[in-house]
């Protein structure tokens, strides 16, 4: 690991300076990817910025029924929340299904947002990567690719986003509260993290100096119906093959409202609009759910060893709306 | 094999039998399920391992890997290393002491040790494989020697490497012996019987490269004395042989390497022989003139420590209308390197399971310029009978006839292929009393005939087979005037319970209390010979040299007892009881040991003993059986498979310490459940490199993958064997991924004979 300065931010305003004015800086918060990166060199910042003191701490309800969650919030309090239980299951199930105890323990939510790809060839020195340096080239593409990206990848870059809880933000329409030195804005979900095109250094819409304050959840009252499904290679401790964040209700056979996002498919968590457009007053089967899994997969491409994901994902999203409709 | 070899076969058949051992049939300690001794200093953390040794003055190091397969070193630029805080001294062909090259395993020259590679790195500027060190850093602290690795640059002249198997195994050649037989075997005209046969099936399956993943990563630390002795603290299964190839490589006398290990976590066969970071370790304490330390990291163990084998086989088996093997046929390929030359012998487990009238078995290799494999638990019997176990199943069904039925119809009666007697072959009756408790006969013999919502169930059946292995052993025994028994040998702790076990057996074979007796290992300063705790031998082994040490302390005891003894000249048989020596069904006629040693002015006796060549493994076919039956849930959306039901029942000799061996067959199946659905090393043939050196991304087991595994057993004695005994712990991985793959096909009607079953392959 290369040596850094460390500093630990009291306030807001002076996390945002340290950021803005330390050149090649980080902000660190549970440490549970950033450090593991350091320690395989791959992330090799001069200067950690430490958030984790900063009064993003706490999870609040709004008054429209919805929530705000601090950045600093550890994935465990957002999983074990009663009103997050209650009212967003597929987060509290998509957390839970994200990482070990231990893991949840120090992971914040920010730092779940942030989590860089788990691509065996981003995590070697010895390869090709377009994400660790850019106009590289990208070893993926013709190695081992059965955790990557069949949706929205491109010829520099077919890694997934690696997060389980994006997946169910993603699902709930989640908004981005950020604070950089222009003061602060809010990011929709779908528009902050970026599909790869011919950068996939750049993974967020965040800008320089900008760091996350929290996640807004609005109130989705039919997501007290909803379910995260996660299919992976073992029972636990290995990332999505391709997940599933759905919420559904069903009137009179209908489709009434519908919520549909995947895992382990893009360089993000994938908003599956083009299923919603198909589901939207559909009859709420396994016709139709197979016939909108088919639109939104429809223009997925395989590689030599993840073209199996394309059907998985498929029947999973046809699975877990079944389950939800009470098939 | 060799005219001497043959000779000697024929020989040991006209031995007279070595009487059996009387503790077969004498109930004490063993038998029991004695906790393992030092189970409460692990528990704690007390048990010091490899690299938590607290020496003085200590530095670390830390290998520069090659990240090119084949090819040579053009240059290494370690100037900025160089200047890194703390660091000591850059170690590279230029500065390394000179290392004779190390011997490869020689079953018939394990006293002399052995190394996984004969290669002795960092002598020049040759590459032969990706992880291959090309320097050592050495610095004040890890995290310097650490940091400082990552800036050494080197420059290499790259070669094309071989490194795909698929692509090179038709290459393959049969190689001059698998593990000292013959690598082809014919019996009648197998091709012939195939064609002719009423039944048959004929596949190819295949199994991927398997890394080791010990718990412990391999670890040394090595300090020079300034007469330049060595001391090796090493992380290893065979104190004895680490200790012999490094005075090899040294040039140093045998006593001059002293070589310990007291707790080891975790082995599997990857620690086994001697592999280049301890040398490299030694020569780094030589080049910095201090102690070194060098605990790889767990990329380092996928880059340096090789695993298992790929594998292709092809089984096709003939069958006549009653059942009856007409023709067994077992062929294949498996890989290796330049500079490792082990075939893993999947090919020696067809020759002794069934009855054929024909048989047709041989095994080719290819070499691959990658990292040496290696023993892994049950190095070839665990893929050797995936296949062959797969097969017969397969058979089973195309004949509509009960898989275990199957196996009962072509149990043989004298080893297949040496025609030698059995000494203790029960696997009938394993199957027997196993599916009895499985409930077996509820099975629906159709597939896919088992559902549970989303999930179809099955349950499959697989031998597992592992022969008997026994080396010459030697200990030494000191009986103390407090009564008290120290055992000493160069034994190997890696978790299995040897200590604990060897305790049990001395405290029997002597009549004490087993808080009077103490095992001394893990040290090669303990009396010379190749103990190794591999090939399930080493329980035996030592067994059986204790065996002759307590004789023969037990006539120096009468001796020493004298005229006034009530020992002496006692005309019946003299047993070890009660803390001491007592004429057989005469009360307490007799002395103890303390008062003996007292009335002699003595401290104590010690006696050192070495047992004989394993004769009785060349006499009659040895080896432990078992069946292996599980339940499989595949879930038929998804192609996710669960095992939630495992059932073991062993057939290995008598079991000793019920606790610490069922430990073990439980272990073995848990990497059995490993290597059918998850393992799998990522080896990327455009360059030989190893993508997925982590336990984040090479898939073990975790609990949730696991069930609850019941393990029964036959408990009868072999009759030729130390204590009745056969060794446990690596049968439990053989048949474990045919029983998965067999309980998939019966799930779901699909057939898979290529591992991992990762849940692609059953969408």
């Amino acid at each position: 690991m290369k040596s850094f300065a460390y500093a630990r931010a009291a306030d807001l305003e002076t996390a945002v300076q340290l950021l803005s004015k330390t050149p090649n800086a980080k902000l660190l918060g549970g440490g549970t990817n950033l450090v593991d990166l350091m320690r395989e060199n791959i992330e090799q910042p001069d200067a950690l910025v430490d958030v984790t003191g900063l009064p993003l701490d706490r999870i609040q309800e709004r008054p429209d029924g919805g929530l705000v969650i601090g950045a600093t919030v550890r994935n465990t309090a957002v999983a074990v929340h009663p009103v997050v239980r209650d009212r967003y299951p597929l987060l509290a199930q998509a957390i839970v299904f994200g990482a070990s105890g231990q893991i949840r323990n120090m992971a914040t939510v920010a730092g779940n947002l942030m989590q860089r790809t788990r691509c065996l060839y981003f995590y070697d020195h010895a390869a090709r990567c377009n994400k660790r340096a850019p106009g590289a080239g990208c070893d993926a593409i013709g190695g081992f690719n059965r955790m990557h990206a069949i949706l929205g990848a491109s010829d520099s870059c077919i890694a997934t986003h690696p997060s389980d809880m994006c997946v169910a933000l993603a699902a709930l329409n989640a908004k981005v509260k950020v604070v950089g030195p222009n003061g602060e804005r809010t990011i929709a979900f779908e528009d902050f993290h970026r599909l790869p095109e011919d950068t996939p250094h750049i993974e967020t819409d965040l800008q320089p100096g900008e760091l996350i304050t929290g996640i807004e959840i609005p109130p989705l009252g039919f997501a007290r119906r909803s379910l995260y499904r996660k299919i992976r290679d073992r029972a636990s401790y290995a990332f999505a093959l391709v997940s599933v964040a759905a919420a559904l209700e069903v009137d009179n056979g209908k489709v009434r409202n519908i919520r549909l996002a995947l895992g382990g498919v893009a360089h993000k968590p994938w908003r599956a609009t083009e299923a919603e457009r198909v589901l939207a007053g559909a009859n709420a089967g396994p016709e139709s759910f197979r016939q909108a899994a088919e639109a939104e997969l429809a223009p997925a491409r395989g590689l030599a060893h993840n073209d199996f994901k394309i059907e998985l994902a498929k029947r999973t999203i046809v699975g877990v709306l079944g389950e939800l409709a009470g098939g | 094999m060799s005219v001497l070899q043959k000779l000697m076969e024929t020989v040991v058949q006209f031995m007279p039998d070595k009487a059996p051992d009387p503790l077969i049939h004498k109930h004490g300690y063993l038998g029991t399920p004695v906790s393992r001794v030092d189970g409460q200093r692990k528990v704690k953390g007390e048990a010091r391992f490899t690299a938590e040794f607290e020496i003085e003055n200590l530095a670390y190091a830390v290998p520069v890997c090659s990240t090119i397969a084949k090819g040579r070193i053009i240059s290494i630029d370690a100037y900025d290393a160089e200047r890194s805080p703390g660091v000591i001294a850059i170690v590279t062909a230029e500065n390394a002491p000179k290392m004779k090259r190390p011997p490869l395993m020689d079953v018939r020259h394990m006293d002399k040790g052995f190394a996984a590679s004969d290669l002795a790195v960092l002598q020049d500027d040759k590459i032969s494989w990706d992880g291959q060190p090309v320097a050592v850093v050495v610095a004040e602290t890890l995290e310097q020697a650490e940091h400082a690795a990552s800036l050494v640059r080197v420059e290499y002249d790259e070669k094309a490497a071989r490194v795909s198997f698929e692509d090179l195994k038709a290459e393959a050649t049969v190689p001059s012996a698998v593990m000292g037989e013959d690598p082809e075997l014919e019996i009648g005209n197998a091709q012939k019987a195939f064609a002719a046969a009423a039944f048959k099936v004929d596949n190819l399956y295949r199994t991927p490269h398997y890394n080791h993943n010990a718990i412990e990563p391999h670890a040394a630390i090595a300090a020079w004395d300034e007469d330049g002795r060595l001391t090796v603290f090493d992380s290893t299964q065979f104190v004895n042989g680490c200790k012999h190839a490094l005075a090899g490589m040294f040039g140093l006398d045998g006593d001059d390497v002293r070589v310990i290990a007291p707790f080891v976590g975790g082995g599997f066969g990857g620690k086994a022989a001697l592999w280049n970071h301890t040398a490299l370790c030694a020569a780094a304490a030589k080049v910095a003139n201090r102690p070194v330390k060098m605990a790889l990291s767990r990329e380092d163990v996928f880059r340096l420590i090789g695993g298992r084998t790929p594998s292709e086989q092809r089984v096709a088996l003939g069958a006549d209308k009653e059942g009856k093997f007409a023709a067994i046929i077992h062929t294949g390929v498996t890989a290796t390197t330049t500079h490792a030359k082990f075939p893993e012998q999947f090919s020696l487990t067809p020759r002794h399971l069934y009855a054929s009238r024909t048989m047709s078995v041989g095994q080719k290799v290819v070499n691959l310029d990658t990292v040496a494999n290696t023993w892994m638990r049950a190095p070839g019997e665990s893929i050797g009978t995936f296949a062959l176990e797969s097969a017969i199943d397969e058979l089973a069904y195309a004949m509509k006839i009960d898989p275990v039925e199957l196996r009962r119809l072509n149990e043989p009666e004298r080893d297949p292929t040496k025609g030698t007697e059995f000494s203790s072959r029960h696997l009938v009756e394993a199957y027997r009393r196993g599916a009895e408790k499985f409930g077996w006969s509820g099975r629906p013999a159709e597939p896919c005939s088992q559902r549970d919502g989303k999930w179809l169930i099955g349950q499959g059946v697989a031998t597992a087979y592992y022969p008997v292995f026994r080396f010459p052993a030697a200990v030494r025994l000191r009986i103390a005037a407090d009564g008290s028994a120290l055992v000493q040998a160069a034994a190997n702790e890696m978790g299995m319970g040897t200590a604990t076990v060897q305790i049990q057996h001395a405290a029997d074979r002597l009549g004490l209390p087993l808080e009077m007796v103490s095992f001394r290992y893990g040290d090669s300063d303990l009396p010379d010979s190749p103990i190794i705790a591999g090939g399930s031998s080493q329980t035996g082994s030592i067994a059986a040299a204790v065996q002759v040490a307590v004789e023969k302390a037990h006539r120096e005891l009468v001796k020493l007892a004298g005229n006034g003894s009530p020992l002496a000249g006692a005309n019946v048989e003299i047993e070890a009881r009660d803390g001491g020596l007592f004429l057989s069904g005469e009360g307490n006629k007799g002395e103890t040991y303390a008062s003996i040693l007292k009335r002699a002015g003595r401290d104590f006796i010690e006696v050192e003993e070495t047992s004989g060549m394993p004769f009785e493994v060349m006499k009659y076919s040895m080896a432990s059986y078992g069946a292996q039956f599980c339940k499989a849930r595949v879930n038929r959306e998804s192609g996710e498979v669960r095992i939630s039901r495992w059932l073991g029942s062993f057939d290995c000799g008598r079991i000793l310490n019920p606790k610490t061996a069922v430990s073990q067959l439980r272990g073995g199946i848990v990497m059995g459940i490993g290597m059918a659905l998850a393992e799998e090393t990522l080896l990327d043939t455009r360059r030989g490199r190893i993508m997925n050196p982590s336990l984040a991304e090479y898939h073990v087991p975790v609990h949730l993958d696991v069930p609850h595994i019941e393990i029964i057993y036959n408990d009868i004695p072999d009759e030729h064997t130390p204590l009745g005994a056969h060794g446990v712990g690596e049968i439990g991985i053989t048949g474990a991924a045919a029983a998965i793959a067999n309980a998939i096909f019966h799930a779901t009607g699909k057939r898979i004979r290529d591992l991992p079953i990762t849940l692609g392959k059953l969408l």
